[in-house]
Formats: structure tokens, C-alpha cells, sequence
């Protein structure tokens, strides 16, 4: 600990008693407390990357090396069944002129503007319950954990667990045929656009409900009160006070989002049934026909995109202060 | 005077009653669907993917342990404890280390904490793509214990540091100063003071990681190689099992998960 008040005192101590001693021709072995000090504050200045340096380096080599060798692998050529490493443009030109590209790009983004929509319009509220209307802070920890559980269990059987409620046959249909309000089983209650958004909003709602929660957790409650003082009405406080002050969670939500359905192929594939398209979808296909420089084109394309978005929403809300 | 500034928050407005009743259908669904397939899951051999339900009974249940047709569920499940138990340790180990690092401020810490938080968001997409060219420009064959644990670590490390610094940012460090100034070094202040004091915590985190790695999904998809983990193999059965088994082995893992996750909740504390 070099910021360590005590630590930093006996230092200064010890360096004036050597230096006295030094002065008066001490001998020299006496100064061995000032030596181990230096190591020892040496130590203290590089522990801190000692403790960082297993996380850098286990990012490093699965993040930041197999992210770089997707750039450099786009620009590889595929000659049918492997690839050789070379320079060539070919993957980029072939991705910018499909028209496969433009519209499953236009569908992905179809995908996030929808899914951003229905987290938020149901993660605000509920974030705003949660923070406003909860009266202890033990129910709201609690009600907060109900909402975190189904964050950490499987993905896999929680899209699965959709099946028998939105099947043809399923509970939706048989409750909707049963009374009488339509006489054909709904076919776009599963395997269809609206499948996929309902999936990916019931996997990801948590993203947008936690850093909202947060950021309304911190509003001073004093703030409110003040406001009402002055005669604001419930909804002047909300969009003058509250809403502002949100902004914060709301940008972290919405990069989450972004991010994740962007590159979402999982969902899309056990919701969307076989016929909805998806850039991740587009670039496993490619994965799963070895096509590996063009899929690496691809995601580079697909990482731009995000980054593009993500650094947008930080040019319009400072998150700073939530981190 | 003193009243009023309180009430404004406990005064049952009629918005209180529509976010109660919007909060409550959110949890239902949230809930909801994995209800209906634990019902379905306990269902007698006539059963059938959907309702309704023609006899109670725990025969899928049996089923999963049983040799299946389509898949078998007690390896991927071994695979999946193995490796979640190493991704645990791993993790574990890396973010306490880095977020007692970050109490000090150092040159790259920013870049670092960004770093983290991008392993967090980035596309999962790119991390298989990534790690799968990676092991094919090297010439390794991806398994679910070398490209898959990278994938695992890529997600579990970014949330299990955000937690533990949090739970450093509580941590007095005056504990550590005094045990310093007594003359411990750095690897018994460690043992004999923070260890025991975040001890809880960190083993509140360890669960909630391996329960994040035992049930990941999309990171893993590609680069499992030849064996699949406990996921990938659900994955599977999408496509052909017929059978109420599926939801059996649903209702069984979502309990596992369950478990941990309330024992993970119970046994954090705060400092």
C-alpha cells in the first residue's frame, strides 16, 4: 500500500535518520531499512500490474488475438474447402455487393430497434417500481433478485420453454380456439419475426431493467421533493428530474441491447425457425460451410456497425458517472 | 413538515397499483414459461410436447438417466461440471486479483477496466468466430476444454470482476493497513484478513459463475469441438427428441441452476 498514510511516515522517518546517518559517516550497512524500503516501495508500484496482468493476459488471448485474427483472416482467400493466407479484397466486395447482405442487415436492425423498444417500455417501468414505489430497501433487493434469477440460468431452456405456450398446438392456440375467439390456430405465434422478438425481449429484458435500476437508485430522493415543493406535478417531476437523470441507465441498457442482439444467432435459430435472417445467422451459415474469410468480413462488417452504434449512444449520453 | 418529506414515496398513488400490477405480469412472464414445462416435464408415460396434460407422473424424469436414443446427458453433464468448476477457479481467482489491483489507480487500468467491460458486449458471435479461426490458424482442434473454456472465460470474467469490484469498493482498507503495520506481508495480509473477510462473498461469486458457465450457450456453440457440453447437447435435441424428455432434462438443470443461485444469494453478504 504506497498511498498507506503510516507506511508513507515511517518511510520519511527512516530516510532522515539514514540520511542524518550517511551525513555523519555511519557506516554504510546500517542503511539496509532504507534498501528493503526501496524494494519494497518498488513493489508496491508494480503490484498493481502483477494482480491485473492474469485478466490482461487471459483478454488478451481470447479476446483482443482471436478478434485480430478476424481482421486479418478477411482478407485471406477461400479457394472451396480451406483457406490461404493472402491480400485480397475479395471478401469485402463480395459482402458489399450481395443483396443478401443489405437485407439481412436491414432485418438485424429491424430486430434491434424492436427488441430496444419492448425492454425499454417494460424495463423502465419496472425499474421505476422497483426504485420509487418499493418501500424498503430489503423488498427492493429482493424484487430486484426475483428479476436477476432467470439471468443466470440456461438460455437454451428458456427459448425451449416457449415451445408448448406458442406452438400450433400450443396453450396460446388452445386457449384461444377453446373460446371461441378465432377458429384457425395462429401460425405467427411461433417459428416467425414476432417468435424471435419476444424471445430475445424475455432473454435480455434483465440488460435494460439493471442499469436503469441502478441509475434510479441513485437519484437523490431530496431532488423530488424539492421539485414537488416548487409545484411540479407527478409527470413534471418524472420528465424534468427523473427521466434526465436515468439517461445514464438507459444508454448503458440500450448498448447491451445493441450488442446483443446484433450478433444474436441462437435465438433467431430456435424462435425464427429456419426462415428468419440474421447477420450472426448469416455469418454461422458461413462458419458452418468452413467459409471462414468470409465470415470473418462479415463480422468485421458486424463490428463497425455495433461499434458505430455504441459509440452514437456515448455521444449522446455521458455514462461516466455510472461507472 | 418532517412527514411530508417522507410520504410522497410510501403514499399508495393509483400509479403504485397499475406498476404493481405491470410488475406482476412481468414476473409471470418471466416465470410463466418455465413453469409450463416443469408441468409438462412431470407427466406420466402417455405425455405428449404439449398440453394438456393427460397423467401426472415422474417418468420423464426417469427417462433422462436412462440410455437415450437421440442423446446422452451424463457425460455433456460431467463436461459441463468439469469445466465449470475450472472456469470458476480460473475466474475466481482473476478478478479478485484484478479488482484489488484496481483499488490503486495504475497506468492502464482504463484500458483494462474497457477491455473487460467489451469482452461483456461484444457480439458473441465474434468470440466463437474468433476463437475458431484462431485454433485453425494454429493448427489445434478446438475442444470444450481449450477454445471452450476460452469462450467461458470471455463471459465469466467481465461479470465476476464488475462484482468483485464492488464488493472491494466496500472493503475497509484500514483492515489490511493495521495488518501491515504489524508487520504481515502482503501474502498473510491477504490470507489471514481480506480472504476471510470477502470469504462470502467470493464464494457467492464462484457460484453464480460456474452457474453462468455451466448453462453458456452461444459463446461455446462453435468451438466445443467433437463432445458437447450440457447446453450444446439440449441444443441438439431441439431438432429431434419428441418426447416430454426434453422438457424433463429442462426442469432437472433449471433446478441445478436454481440451487446455486439461492445458495449464491444466501451466503453473499455484504461487507
Amino acid at each position: 500500500m504506497s498511498n498507506s498514510p503510516s507506511l508513507k511516515r515511517v518511510r520519511e522517518c527512516v530516510c532522515r535518520d539514514d540520511a542524518k546517518r550517511i551525513r555523519r559517516g555511519a557506516p554504510q550497512e546500517k542503511s539496509f531499512l532504507f534498501h528493503d524500503l526501496v524494494v519494497a516501495k518498488s513493489w508496491n508500484l508494480l503490484k498493481p500490474y502483477v494482480l491485473a496482468s492474469p485478466q490482461a493476459i487471459a483478454l488478451s488471448l481470447f479476446l483482443i488475438f482471436p478478434i485480430l485474427l478476424i481482421g486479418v483472416v478477411s482478407f485471406w482467400e477461400f479457394n472451396g474447402y480451406t483457406m490461404t493466407p493472402a491480400f485480397t479484397l475479395d471478401n469485402y466486395i463480395s459482402v458489399f455487393t450481395s443483396d443478401v447482405t443489405l437485407k439481412t442487415y436491414l432485418n438485424t436492425f429491424k430486430f434491434v430497434g424492436l427488441v430496444w423498444t419492448f425492454t425499454l417500455l417494460i424495463g423502465y417501468p419496472v425499474a421505476y417500481f422497483l426504485s420509487f414505489h418499493v418501500p424498503k430497501l430489503r423488498w427492493q433487493v429482493l424484487l430486484f433478485l426475483v428479476c436477476t434469477i432467470p439471468f443466470w440460468t440456461s438460455n437454451i431452456i428458456r427459448m425451449i420453454s416457449w415451445l408448448p405456450l406458442l406452438g400450433k398446438q400450443g396453450l396460446v392456440n388452445q386457449i384461444l380456439l377453446g373460446s371461441g375467439i378465432i377458429d384457425q390456430p395462429l401460425e405467427f405465434l411461433l417459428y416467425s419475426d414476432f417468435a424471435v422478438v419476444l424471445g430475445m425481449v424475455h432473454l435480455y429484458v434483465i440488460f435494460m431493467i439493471a442499469p436503469i435500476f441502478n441509475s434510479l437508485m441513485r437519484i437523490d430522493r431530496t431532488l423530488i421533493t424539492a421539485a414537488e415543493d416548487m409545484g411540479a406535478s407527478g409527470f413534471g417531476v418524472f420528465r424534468e428530474v427523473i427521466l434526465p437523470l436515468s439517461a445514464p441507465g438507459i444508454a448503458i441498457g440500450s448498448i447491451f441491447i445493441v450488442t446483443l442482439v446484433m450478433g444474436e444467432f441462437i435465438t433467431v435459430r430456435l424462435m425464427g425457425g429456419g426462415q428468419v435472417a440474421s447477420v450472426g445467422k448469416l455469418i454461422q451459415t458461413q462458419i458452418g460451410s468452413l467459409q471462414y474469410p468470409l465470415a470473418a468480413a462479415n463480422a468485421i462488417v458486424l463490428l463497425m456497425v455495433t461499434l458505430t452504434v455504441v459509440f452514437s449512444i456515448l455521444r449522446v449520453v455521458n455514462i461516466r458517472k455510472e461507472l | 413538515m418532517k412527514k411530508r418529506l417522507v410520504l410522497p414515496f410510501l403514499r399508495r398513488s393509483p400509479s403504485f397499483y397499475i406498476l404493481a400490477v405491470f410488475f406482476g405480469l412481468f414476473v409471470l412472464f418471466l416465470y410463466g414459461p418455465m413453469i409450463t414445462i416443469f408441468i409438462l416435464s412431470l407427466q406420466g408415460p402417455d405425455g405428449t410436447l404439449t398440453f394438456p396434460v393427460r397423467s401426472f407422473g415422474f417418468y420423464w424424469l426417469g427417462q433422462v438417466f436412462q440410455e437415450q436414443r437421440v442423446g446422452n446427458f451424463v457425460e455433456p453433464f460431467q463436461r459441463s461440471l468439469i469445466l465449470g468448476g475450472i472456469v470458476t477457479v480460473l475466474t475466481a481467482t482473476m478478478a479478485v486479483l484484478s479488482a484489488m489491483a484496481f483499488r490503486a489507480k495504475f497506468r492502464g487500468s482504463t484500458v483494462l477496466f474497457y477491455l473487460t467491460i467489451a469482452s461483456l458486449i461484444v457480439p458473441s458471435i465474434l468470440i466463437s468466430l474468433g476463437l475458431g479461426v484462431m485454433f485453425q490458424v494454429m493448427g489445434w482442434s478446438t475442444n470444450w476444454l481449450t477454445s471452450g473454456l476460452g469462450a467461458h472465460l470471455t463471459w465469466t470474467l467481465p461479470i465476476a470482476f464488475l462484482i468483485m469490484l464492488g464488493i472491494f469498493n466496500r472493503f475497509n482498507p484500514t483492515y489490511e493497513e493495521a495488518a501491515n503495520d504489524l508487520g504481515a506481508g502482503d501474502t498473510r495480509t491477504f490470507s489471514e484478513i481480506v480472504l476471510p473477510l470477502i470469504a462470502p462473498s467470493l464464494v457467492g461469486v464462484g457460484l453464480l459463475t460456474f452457474t453462468l458457465s455451466y448453462d453458456e450457450f452461444t459463446r461455446t456453440s462453435l468451438v466445443s469441438g467433437q463432445y458437447n457440453t450440457l447446453p450444446l447437447e439440449i441444443f441438439g435435441m431441439t431438432t429431434n427428441v419428441t418426447s416430454p424428455a426434453l422438457y424433463a432434462v429442462g426442469t432437472l438443470t433449471t433446478l441445478f441452476s436454481f440451487s446455486l443461485i439461492a445458495i449464491a444469494y444466501t451466503v453473499y453478504r455484504r461487507l
